[in-house]
Formats: structure tokens, sequence, C-alpha cells
């Protein structure tokens, strides 16, 4: 499943490089401690953060990863807003909480592949 | 092949130190070039990472600090050296989650105590040495054509 797709979906609001958001999501990586996300998120995978600072988008390129979501309403920094579509992160917000948005994508990405819970 | 054949590519980068703005910035750089030397994803992605948390450690705790990258046939060495405050315990500093970061460089999402652990994980070769009071010294290798268990 696309990122675009599950923007689509959960209705996430594009905030940079959208155009790059049609990369297939492998899965995702919830974290708000850099060095954490840097270790242990995977090529391919969608980062959920609560942090808006511009060096989120340095860990999203340096790890190869899909893009990322800010959650709970908050607003990505001007400048993160600048380096990720200057380095081509898709960079998108979303209303839910952590929790709630990683459930979902979950679901979503489950049930692309076949996979149904409910 | 032996290691020493014929450098492909090296250069150094300043890194300031407390300047988070603009953190990152050199291992994206480094991470551009060695990606276009054309190797291999996966040792691209580790040489970048060991990169990037140095680059963070020597911005979060020293006053300047410089990383050197050589790129040879078989290997990309990265060496961070720094002028700072240097690793009392450095056994305790490996471990995971063992931080002394203070609250400003905490709240930004460093300081998570995984930057050492992470560049141990990630490097084929890694050597640390420190002095109180004057600084920091890493090399990390990783290696191009050795088939290792990386998933990145």
């Amino acid at each position: 499943m696309k990122l675009k797709e599950i923007a689509k979906e959960l209705d996430l609001k594009a905030r940079a490089a959208e155009d790059k958001a049609d990369r297939e999501v492998r899965g995702g990586y919830v974290g708000d401690l850099l060095s954490d996300v840097m270790g242990n998120a995977r090529e391919g995978q969608v980062w959920i953060t609560r942090q808006t600072h511009q060096n989120i988008i340095a860990v999203a390129d340096l790890k190869d990863l899909a893009g990322v979501i800010i959650v709970n309403r908050c607003e990505p920094a001007k400048d993160t807003v600048e380096k990720a579509n200057e380095v081509g992160v898709p960079l998108y917000v979303s209303s839910l909480p952590a929790f709630e948005l990683a459930g979902r994508i979950y679901v979503l990405i489950a049930k692309a592949k076949g996979i149904t819970f409910f | 092949m032996p290691q020493d054949d014929g450098i492909i590519y090296q250069n150094s980068f300043p890194v300031e130190g407390g300047n988070f703005e603009t953190a990152g910035q050199v291992s994206s750089q480094i991470k551009a070039i060695l990606k276009s030397l054309n190797l291999p994803k996966e040792v691209v992605r580790r040489a970048a990472l060991v990169a990037y948390e140095s680059e963070i450690n020597i911005v979060s705790y020293a006053t300047q600090g410089e990383i050197k990258v050589v790129v040879r046939p078989a290997e990309v060495v990265v060496e961070a050296n720094d002028v700072g405050p240097g690793i009392e315990d450095i056994e305790l500093a490996m471990q995971a989650g063992y931080s002394t970061a203070n609250e400003k460089i905490r709240e930004m999402g460093f300081g998570a105590g995984m930057g050492l652990f992470n560049i141990n994980t990630y490097s084929d070769i890694f050597h640390i040495t420190s002095e109180v009071g004057r600084g920091t010294y890493l090399k990390m290798v990783v290696k191009i054509n050795e088939k290792k268990e990386h998933e990145t």
C-alpha cells in the first residue's frame, strides 16, 4: 500500500513532498527519540512521531523511510517543511494520537495484504 | 583484496558543536557522496548511520569536531574526532539507553542513549578512545563485500 493511499484513507494532510508518496509502505515505526528510530526503523517504513523539528527529516532521509507523519494535530516547523521538500521526504500531519494512527495504518496494510482481523 | 588498495574517495567535514539546526547535514552530504559512488545500498545506509550518530554526538557534547570519510574497494572508514569533554566511562556510554544529555537535548529527541550502541551495531569494526577534558575519537569500518546479516 502506498503512502498517498494511506493518507487518503486516514485523512492525513500533506505538508511536504506529496509527489514522493507513491512508494510502497512496508510497515511503520513509532518513536520520538531520534536514535531509537535511527537504530530500529527499517527502509520503506512510515515513521509516526510527535517531533516537529527539522532533524526528523535527516533521520527519515538517512534511513530511506517512506515518509513521516506528525500526530496530534501538531504542525511541522517551517524549516522542517523546507527540508522535507528539498530532500524529497513525504511529510504529513494527522489529528490522531500515535497509538490510534499506528493501529489504523497496521490494519490498512494488513487488509491490503489480504489479512483481516475484524 | 588488500584493504589499503587504492583510495576511491576521501574527505573531511567540519562539525560545529552545539548547532542543532544544521545537525545531520554532514551525514546527509556523506550519504549522497557514497550513493554517487554506487556502493551497495546497505553499505551506504550503515555508513550514513554511523556518521549521523557521530555527528549528533559532536553537536550534542563537543565544542568542535571533524568527520573524515575514506572509501576503499573493500571498505568505508568513517572517523570522528572532537575537541570536547570526553567520556569518563566508555563501557557505560556504550550501554543502550545510557545518556548524559541535558533536558534541552532530550526535548528535541536527541540523547536517547542509543548513539554509540547504534554505531557498534551497524559498523563491522568499531574503535573508540577518549580523554576526559580533551575529546573523543571514533573509528568505524563498514565492509563492502562482506555478506553480513544487517537489515537496515
